[in-house]
């Protein structure tokens, strides 16, 4: 049986915010007398993770899924329940813990910017206690798998983005982590270069069992890489489970394009008691729902006489949108 | 803690940082003049003041240059190690990048005190030092094993509480967020101890003793040297370093509790 690698219990979060009234009269108050309130932005959440799970974390800008991915790594101390990282409690920075995890954030970095990244993995590799032999022998590893090897001898200034961030995987892999937390990895990459990160994770994932936690706001980062998602609203989890039931429940219809060879057929076609969406002359689009969408395109074959067909899945990036604003009762 | 693996890792952040400033030829060039002038500007100005007064406070002149020598040690120090890695602290708790800090097996104090150098602050430590080799000359200062020890112990303490005081200041910004002002006001009262304490009025002494022991820092190694010292003074400085070092290092824990990372 796959154990739980994270476990969270009933986890709260709040953040003391400072608010400013605008105006240089406002500018004075807030500077002589600072309003602040608490707020929770984190409300009560439980799940767990498995090991080797690939899951990712949707929600809208400041619904709390890096919070969460903080309190996960142990860097946010939780106000309120409990969490368990590979047996460890994540705030309290264990030297076992720390090099069971890793951190990977899209619009931060670590490697030393004047200096080639080769640089910065072997500095990595004295903090994780590696000699230099096995040093070398993960880097070559590692740089394989990501297809870089003369940017490890440039300075990090001269990368392109996609380069750097290959990097920065390499430096933040170089222990060997179990579990990765990855917080926007692809953010501001080109397609090639995210479609190479994406296949790096997979594959590393494939090779060691790594558990992966991961948030992006590029749809095709998740479908891609996660079987399970969590999404959170407001500081809840509105949804935690299997992308494609979530997608599945959110989209419970498919669009048909059914080119007829006469417009007569179409006529027909229209009258015969399908969700129809719209008409243009001969071509007909309709609605079908997903469970009955074989009996249905076999009615229609029989019935009428068609020159083509197109089936259309609905946009993921439209449905993932709905997803992001609505509460757990809504979903 | 595994001394030796914090060893192999502060050899590694010699090289890098070493590497680093060596990527640009013409800053490190332009520091070490500046290392230069800033000295013959400060020897300058001491000789101004005792132009028309052989004596400032009960110092002479050559005594008196034993304080600027040391204050070019601690100085030089400051610029070494303290300049680089604890005005980072502010960037690094801005910034987010603190994370990764937290995130090394490694103590998080230790990394961030010591991840970096600036080479040219070892120009001024050497000045310093050649200075140091003239006070003894000139004031005929007997060099033995004791003399030695205590200067070496109260030299240590200084850059103990130099730092203590320094880290304590950095660390306040996981609160306040900006305190580059607070470290801009530090090294301006670090100057005054380019000067005798007593040459200050008693209120300043008494200020400068307590508050911020600015006076611990380059009078007591001073008077080491010219064998004035008493046996109290210098155990009083070994106790204010010990206490300086130890708070901050629990300010420093208890601080990180409040770490709440920037947004991304």
């Amino acid at each position: 049986m796959v154990q739980n690698i994270i476990d969270v219990r009933n986890l709260s979060k709040s953040f003391d915010i400072s608010s400013k009234e605008p105006g240089l009269k406002g500018t004075i108050k807030h500077f002589f007398r600072r309003q602040t309130k608490s707020l929770k932005v984190i409300k009560d959440i439980s799940f767990e993770i498995k090991e080797g799970e690939i899951v990712g974390f949707l929600g809208a800008n400041g619904a709390g899924k890096t919070t969460i991915l903080k309190m996960l790594c142990g860097l946010i101390y939780p106000s309120e329940g409990s969490i368990l990282v590979s047996g460890y409690i994540p705030f309290r920075r264990k030297e076992n813990f720390l090099k069971n995890i890793t951190l990977i954030m899209g619009q931060k970095q670590q490697l030393i910017w004047d200096l080639p990244p080769i640089e910065s993995f072997y500095l990595n590799a004295s903090i994780y206690d590696l000699d230099k032999f096995e040093a070398k022998k993960r880097i070559n590893k590692l740089s394989e798998m990501l297809e870089i090897d003369e940017e490890l001898f440039i300075p990090v200034r001269k990368l392109s983005l996609g380069q750097r961030m290959k990097s920065e995987l390499l430096a933040a892999l170089i222990h060997e982590p179990n579990v990765l937390f990855l917080d926007e990895p692809t953010l501001g990459l080109d397609i090639n270069a995210q479609r190479n990160l994406r296949k790096f994770l997979q594959k590393y994932n494939k090779e060691t069992n790594a558990t992966i936690c991961l948030t992006s706001h590029y749809m095709k980062d998740i479908t891609s890489l996660c079987k399970r998602v969590i999404c959170v609203h407001e500081g809840t989890i509105s949804y935690d489970g299997k992308l494609d039931l979530l997608l599945k429940k959110l989209s419970p219809f498919k669009e048909i394009l059914i080119v007829c060879r006469s417009e007569e057929d179409a006529f027909k076609l229209e009258n015969s008691g399908f969700n129809v969406k719209n008409k243009i002359k001969n071509e007909i689009t309709i609605k079908i729902e997903n469970n009955s969408i074989t009996s249905s395109l076999k009615t229609i074959l029989n019935n009428f006489d068609i020159e083509d067909l197109f089936i259309n899945e609905p946009p993921i990036d439209e449905i993932i949108g709905r997803v992001l604003i609505k509460k757990n009762h809504d979903i | 803690m595994n001394l030796r693996k914090y060893l192999k890792v502060y050899k590694k952040f010699l090289h890098t940082s070493l590497a680093s400033e060596l990527e640009y030829k013409t800053n490190i060039l332009i520091d070490l003049i500046t290392a230069i002038l800033s000295l013959i500007g400060s020897i300058f100005l001491l000789s101004i003041f005792f132009q028309n007064n052989g004596y400032i406070g009960g110092w002479k002149f050559e005594q008196a240059l034993i304080i600027q020598g040391i204050y070019t040690i601690l100085n030089g120090i400051t610029n070494t190690w303290f300049n680089p890695n604890l005005t980072e602290i502010v960037k690094h708790i801005r910034e987010g990048t603190l994370d990764f800090v937290l995130l090394k097996p490694i103590d998080s104090q230790f990394f961030i005190s010591l991840k970096k150098i600036n080479p040219s602050g070892f120009l001024e430590i050497m000045l310093g030092f050649f200075l140091l080799l003239f006070c003894i000359r000139i004031n005929q200062i007997n060099l033995n094993l004791s003399f030695l020890t205590l200067s070496l112990i109260t030299i240590s303490c200084s850059i103990c509480i130099l730092y203590s005081l320094w880290f304590f200041i950095s660390t306040t910004t996981i609160w306040f967020v900006k305190t580059w002002n607070a470290i801009e006001v530090l090294r301006s009262f670090l100057y005054i101890g380019r000067f005798p304490l007593n040459s200050f009025s008693f209120s300043l002494r008494i200020f400068f003793s307590v508050f911020i022991p600015i006076a611990f820092i380059t009078t007591i190694p001073s008077e080491v040297f010219l064998g004035l010292s008493q046996l109290w003074k210098i155990l009083l400085e070994v106790i204010v370093a010990t206490i300086f070092l130890i708070t901050s290092r629990r300010f420093w824990l208890f601080a990180l509790r409040f770490y709440s990372s920037a947004s991304s």
